[in-house]
């Protein structure tokens, strides 16, 4: 141990080399620093940051963050809504000096982020997902989302006019608001080119299960369902296994258009990169980012995969001028008089819910039609 | 008949299907595992060896565009992570089940790196043979469409029924797994004889694993084996350690784990985090139905380190 301890003549040319080499650099810090203020941005992602779905579309969004100049991305990936998750916060904080946080996975909200916030009072934590409530949770967290329900909306579109069979399916993760929300206007989607048409739904219970995913889309095929979307993070097996049983195709998340040109209708994608950098733009110029962001299809937060080959004339005519109404914003897919699939009534003849209405946001049923229950 | 509205049939049709697709990998691994425990030894890495398998095959079928050259990366794969556990057992003093864990999390942390760029691209899949022509029934059709990896499977569990029961490597085996003192007398190196009876069992799982990737679900991803490997571990010793049983098991766990789906796809949708829970509750049922106060686990070799 003393050995270490002691001076040698190629150890000490190589420290002092290197503190010249610091030295060189810290001249030039204060004049990179002057043009724009350093900011360190975290990103958490649940599963891969690759998985053709909900992690892929806000890693590219992430990743146009690195055209700013002056911001530093780490990201971590795999994370679990544990409490790792917290530790993956701490790091970040801590280590690499993070100061605006997105973890991106519903599950990190409660207690992850709760559990944090008031403890780094400075750092900015983004929750996409729609959690956040003024009176009951800290001010340096935020909530943003998108209207994606507007795009499963179209999706239902193209595949009310695909189906032959008059059943459509739907493989869902978690009975969660927004899932519910994706499921109900599916099918209502599918339901404005035809009201016999039903959408059975099988849930997996997890956000990533691959066999799972793939059992469930056989026994939606089985059961003579012949267009398939979902919400799981990853929707490249229910893609595959559902091309595999002869079923059209609607994406979700990211465009899965290349697994199977052929079967794919279209998509619900996000466009997470012109939000990401609007955010940090907005705390590089010293302002604060709004608690509470939302935006669909108009605001560019949501944007479809272009209309595949199967898709008919009739159905791209229909799909195109829906499309152009949700463009004007405040778009309702929920409006009565509708019931939920227990026979209660969600809206009264001439009530409607609007895209942007934050009732949505705490959606428990499943609509008229949509075969499946929520527990 | 059009076959398209099949109803309640669908539940059974999905249970068949279910084993049919779903119990491959659970055939191999437990299989694989079957064979390193006969010899004595437990390898609780096979979960790891799955899913570097997984990712391995998926790699080199999407390179070399052939998903058998795959699966023989797969099995290679897999002897290597069955001969390094084989080689840190043989060391003195050094416990299996511990080297076990270490190489499960090691095998999925290196399957993760070294996955990273095939998660994207599509590899070709393994071909299906179509037992279900004599029907015009599409649904059964599509269940009873058959990967030659699960006939593979099926075969080499009978075989390996028979390589225990009455040949010279299958009383070597069981031999060195009952008895080392004995297997020393015969003039047997007991450590030879386990690191290549886990290497086997490590090819074997890594066939395991090839399936996953390239039959079905039929890509790679790192959410892809969901415990598999652990729960095929658990099957040996629900299947006393006897590969015809091994077979039985999978199929059972293939098909409990299709109810879930099925069941949620014909209407019964109530509850349905407790059907997906049905291959554990099976498997409790049935250990607490075959389990006996008052003697040890039948069946189990003598030298494996957990019936000591």
């Amino acid at each position: 141990m003393i050995d270490d301890r002691q001076f040698n003549r190629r150890g000490f040319l190589k420290s002092g080399a290197s503190l010249v080499g610091l030295a060189a650099a810290g001249s030039l810090l204060p004049l990179s620093a002057a043009r724009a203020a350093p900011l360190t941005v975290g990103f958490i992602y649940v599963g891969a940051k690759d998985d053709f779905g909900y992690n892929q579309a806000h890693a590219e969004g992430a990743a146009a963050l690195k055209a700013i100049e002056g911001v530093t991305l780490v990201e971590e990936e795999n994370v679990p809504e544990t409490v790792d998750v917290q530790k993956t916060m701490e790091s970040m904080i801590n280590f690499d000096g993070a100061s605006l946080i997105f973890p991106t996975s519903f599950g990190y909200f409660d207690p992850h982020i709760l559990a944090m916030a008031p403890k780094y009072p400075d750092v900015r934590f983004q929750h996409a997902g729609g959690m956040w409530s003024a009176d009951k949770h800290p001010m340096n967290v935020g909530s943003y989302f998108g209207y994606i329900g507007m795009g499963q909306y179209l999706n239902g579109i193209a595949a009310g006019h695909a189906t032959k069979t008059k059943k459509i399916g739907f493989v869902a993760a978690k009975p969660i608001p927004q899932v519910l929300l994706n499921i109900n206007s599916f099918l209502l989607g599918a339901r404005s080119v035809d009201p016999t048409i039903t959408c059975q739904v099988i849930f997996t219970g997890e956000w990533s299960m691959a066999v799972k995913e793939a059992e469930a889309v056989n026994a939606l095929a089985d059961q003579g369902a012949d267009v398939v979307t979902c919400h799981v993070d990853g929707p490249k097996v229910v893609m595959e296994t559902g091309a595999g049983r002869g079923m059209f195709l609607c994406g979700y998340h990211a465009s899965q258009a290349s697994l199977a040109p052929d079967k794919y209708l279209t998509g619900a994608e996000w466009n997470w990169a012109q939000v990401y950098t609007e955010m940090v733009n907005t705390t590089l110029s010293g302002g604060t980012i709004p608690n509470f962001v939302r935006g669909g299809l108009a605001q560019g937060f949501i944007k479809m995969s272009p209309l595949g080959p199967a898709v008919s004339a009739e159905a791209r005519t229909q799909f195109e001028a829906t499309q152009a109404e949700i463009m004007k914003g405040g778009f309702a897919a929920i409006k009565g008089p509708l019931k939920d699939n227990k026979g209660n009534v969600i809206a009264t003849e001439g009530q409607s819910f609007a895209e942007d209405d934050v009732a949505l946001e705490s959606m428990d049923y499943l609509v008229e039609g949509v075969v499946g229950s929520i527990s | 008949m059009n076959g398209l509205d099949i109803g309640w049939w669908g539940v059974p049709i999905a249970i068949i299907g279910g084993a049919i697709r779903v119990s491959t990998p659970f055939i191999f691994v437990s299989l694989g595992e079957c064979l390193t425990e006969r010899s004595g030894r437990i390898n609780l890495g096979l979960e790891g060896t799955l899913v570097f398998g997984a990712m391995a095959g998926y790699a080199v079928a999407f390179h070399t565009g052939s998903p058998w050259a795959g699966v023989a990366a797969a099995a290679l794969a897999g002897m290597m992570f069955g001969l390094l556990h084989g080689w840190l057992c043989s060391l003195p003093k050094v416990n299996d089940i511990a080297v076990g864990i270490a190489l499960m999390l090691f095998g999925t942390g290196i399957a993760f790196f070294f996955g990273k760029p095939y998660i994207q691209p599509v590899a070709p899949d393994l071909p299906a043979i179509p037992l279900g022509w004599w029907t015009d029934i599409p649904q059964l059709e599509a269940a009873l469409r058959v990967n030659v990896l699960f006939v593979v499977g099926a075969i080499l569990a009978f075989a390996m029924a028979w390589m225990f029961k009455a040949t010279r490597i299958g009383l070597i085996v069981r031999v060195v797994g009952d008895s080392t003192d004995a297997a020393r007398a015969m003039g047997l190196d007991p450590n030879w004889v386990r690191l290549w009876s886990t290497a086997a069992g490590g090819a074997l799982a890594g066939i395991g694993g090839a399936y996953l990737s390239l039959y079905y679900p039929g890509s790679w991803n790192e959410g892809i084996s969901s415990g598999q490997g652990l729960m095929a571990v658990a099957l040996v010793i629900f299947a006393r350690w006897n590969p015809i049983n091994c077979l039985w098991a999978a199929l059972l766990f293939g098909g409990a784990g299709a109810l879930g789906p099925a069941l949620q796809s014909v209407g019964v949708s109530e509850g349905y985090y407790l059907f997906f829970a049905a291959p554990y509750v099976l498997t409790l049922g049935l250990l607490v139905a075959t389990s006996s106060p008052t003697q040890a686990i039948s069946g189990a070799p003598g030298e494996l380190s957990i019936t000591k």
